[in-house]
């Protein structure tokens, strides 16, 4: 849908400016373990997720001890975001968007609890303390079991309820898009 | 159709037009209505009223606004919930029935973020590309800046723009409310292409991941597109100095024509990877929730959109000569064309644009307008140089139902009542 004039102008600059810079020119190289630190993303196929496991148990602690202030109790009555509750309702007039409900992927849960959360001090959670809270939300939501532990294995695994509830847009569609149709 | 304003050009509707103008400003500066910028309780009616010159004040290292004016940006928690503590606030509107012209002023240049606003050391800030790439680079600020640059006036627009009137309109909202999630600025930075070029991306890759330095870390998976990879750039500048911290100081990336969440600011990461991440954002936030209960995903690019500016919610006119002016925008590309009705979309004219109407960003639209007195609604409706059209409510409902909550573009109606009140409604 892109305007045919634009890229043609675009591609104009973009060759005039690459010229003949190199790498070498701008920044510094980066070893392998300096990306690390920063290198948190998780994919749905668990490609990024690290060492460690936590149980639904050691979760319940954690989600005392970081999140209930917010999320309340039990994952929802709290004064931010719901977590827990909510499948049925996202055809009805008052749809209610929690984990359980909504999310599509499990590694999403680790992934956004890593990088954000807490609030007040994201990244300060182990490895191990993410994946106990995210089986205690999980949990809560009756996706893992109350003995249930989730590792790097097991996480990509899960299969979120509303994993079949996303309908991609036509023109960015990761199925169809660069020659994939 | 005419890209210039069009002007009385016969002495009588000159003269006419220069006294009407003058007693709607006295209007406007005694009441303190139809979105007066201008706040002087006492108006001049004669030259001899207007005060002596004087000797201005010390000139001075940067320019404040006029003691007489008064703008300001509206921060709030969510739709519906305004007048919030700051600490609950997560976005903040521009105030659009006070704007002229389309760039927004810097400082009120509308801001959404999920973890505050932080105001990152130059210094120490780094960004960091790695990836299906051959050669990882960690870049400064300054190296940034050495590189080959593109300026380009672009507008933002938060995909929740629009937001108040899914299900209802709340009558007493301004087009700040409902509209304050959208800007236009200039932003000067490096092209995307570059940056992929000088990593030398693998040709596999054509996802990218970009992150940002705020405590959330937002991030979002960016496909690798000719648009894109023509188009993006990673911004320091905005307006002709460094970015505000509210906008992303020291970097970020500008994607025109996409949602505004994707504009990461903060940028400290681009990673290129062959498939999207499903961030928390592109799944669990930044989707449309359809009537049927499934979520269209993947919506990324922000659609033909407009709004009369003035007048607007809770502005008041009188019967007789009144301008009606606005702003349209499209994430496909120009604005080529708005049409005004003044009879409730029964009938439409074309209003006149103003020069430049340039691709993705906001373009200024003005119509003459002699109200008769009685009720009536007026509304805009935006055309793209794709011939993309601004749907009307009911299309656009009948479309998406009411729990979408992102990517509202339905034509903006406001009502006039007998007293020249205008008011926000659904159609």
């Amino acid at each position: 849908m892109s305007s045919p004039k634009l890229i043609i102008v675009g591609v104009i600059a973009a060759g005039a400016l690459t010229s003949q810079a190199l790498a070498s020119d701008f920044g510094r190289p980066v070893t392998p373990d300096e990306i690390k630190r920063w290198d948190i993303d998780v994919r749905p196929d668990g490609k990024g997720l690290p060492e460690g496991g936590g149980t639904v148990a050691q979760g319940k602690q954690v989600f005392a001890d970081n999140c209930a202030v917010c999320h309340g109790d039990n994952g929802q009555g709290g004064i931010k975001d719901r977590l827990v509750g909510g499948q049925g309702t996202l055809a009805s007039d008052m749809p209610i968007k929690t984990v359980g409900s909504f999310w599509p992927y499990a590694t999403t849960l680790f992934d956004y609890i890593r990088r954000a959360m807490p609030y007040p001090t994201p990244g300060s959670l182990s490895n191990d303390e993410t994946y106990a809270v995210a089986a205690y939300i999980l949990s809560l939501n009756g996706i893992v079991p109350a003995d249930g532990k989730l590792d790097r294995e097991s996480l990509p695994k899960i299969k979120m309820p509303n994993r079949g509830g996303f309908v991609p847009d036509p023109e960015f569609d990761p199925a169809r898009l660069f020659g994939k149709q | 159709m005419t890209d210039q304003p069009e002007l009385p050009n016969d002495a009588v509707a000159s003269s006419r037009l220069r006294h009407l103008s003058r007693r709607r400003f006295i209007m406007a500066s005694s009441t303190g209505l139809a979105g007066a910028v201008v706040a002087g309780p006492v108006a001049a009616e004669t030259l001899a009223d207007v005060p002596p010159r004087e000797p201005g004040a010390d000139l001075s290292a940067h320019s404040e606004r006029s003691k007489f004016v008064k703008l300001g940006r509206i921060p709030e928690a969510g739709p519906g919930k305004r007048n919030v503590d700051p600490d609950n606030a997560i976005n903040s509107k521009a105030p659009l029935d006070k704007l002229v012209g389309s760039i927004t002023p810097t400082d009120l240049h509308y801001e959404r973020s999920h973890s505050g606003v932080p105001d990152l050391d130059p210094d120490k800030h780094r960004l960091l590309i790695h990836g299906m790439v051959q050669k990882p680079l960690v870049l400064t600020v300054d190296d940034l800046r050495t590189m080959p640059s593109i300026s380009r006036i672009v507008f933002i627009e938060c995909t929740g723009n629009g937001w108040e009137n899914w299900k209802k309109a709340d009558e007493n909202l301004t087009v700040q409310h409902t509209h304050g999630l959208v800007s236009t600025n200039e932003w000067t930075g490096v092209p995307l292409r570059f940056l992929v070029d000088l990593v030398e991306k693998d040709h596999e890759s054509n996802w990218m991941l970009a992150e940002g330095g705020d405590a959330a870390g937002v991030d979002r998976s960016i496909p690798l597109t000719d648009e894109i990879l023509n188009e993006a750039f990673v911004a320091y500048g905005q307006n002709g100095e460094p970015l505000r911290p509210a906008h992303g100081f020291p970097m970020r990336l500008i994607m025109p024509g996409f949602e505004g969440n994707l504009n990461i600011k903060w940028l400290r990461r681009l990673k290129f990877g062959d498939q999207p991440w499903m961030t928390r954002w592109e799944t669990a936030r930044y989707t449309q929730l359809l009537a049927d209960g499934k979520a269209e995903q993947f919506q990324l690019r922000m659609e033909t959109n407009s709004v009369i500016t003035s007048p607007s919610g809770m502005m008041e006119i009188r019967p007789g000569y009144n301008r009606i002016s606005g702003l349209a925008w499209s994430g496909h590309g120009k604005i080529t064309r708005v049409d005004v009705s003044t009879d409730g979309a029964n009938s439409w004219k074309p209003a006149q644009l103003n020069n430049p109407a340039l691709p993705k960003a906001q373009t200024r639209f003005q119509m003459d307008w002699v109200w008769n007195g009685k009720p009536t609604k007026i509304v805009s409706r935006a055309t793209d140089e794709m011939g993309n059209v601004q749907p009307d409510r009911n299309s656009f409902i009948a479309q998406e139902g009411t729990n979408a909550l992102f990517h509202y573009h339905a034509q903006q109606t406001w009502s006039i009542d007998t007293a020249g009140r205008v008011r926000n409604v659904l159609a």
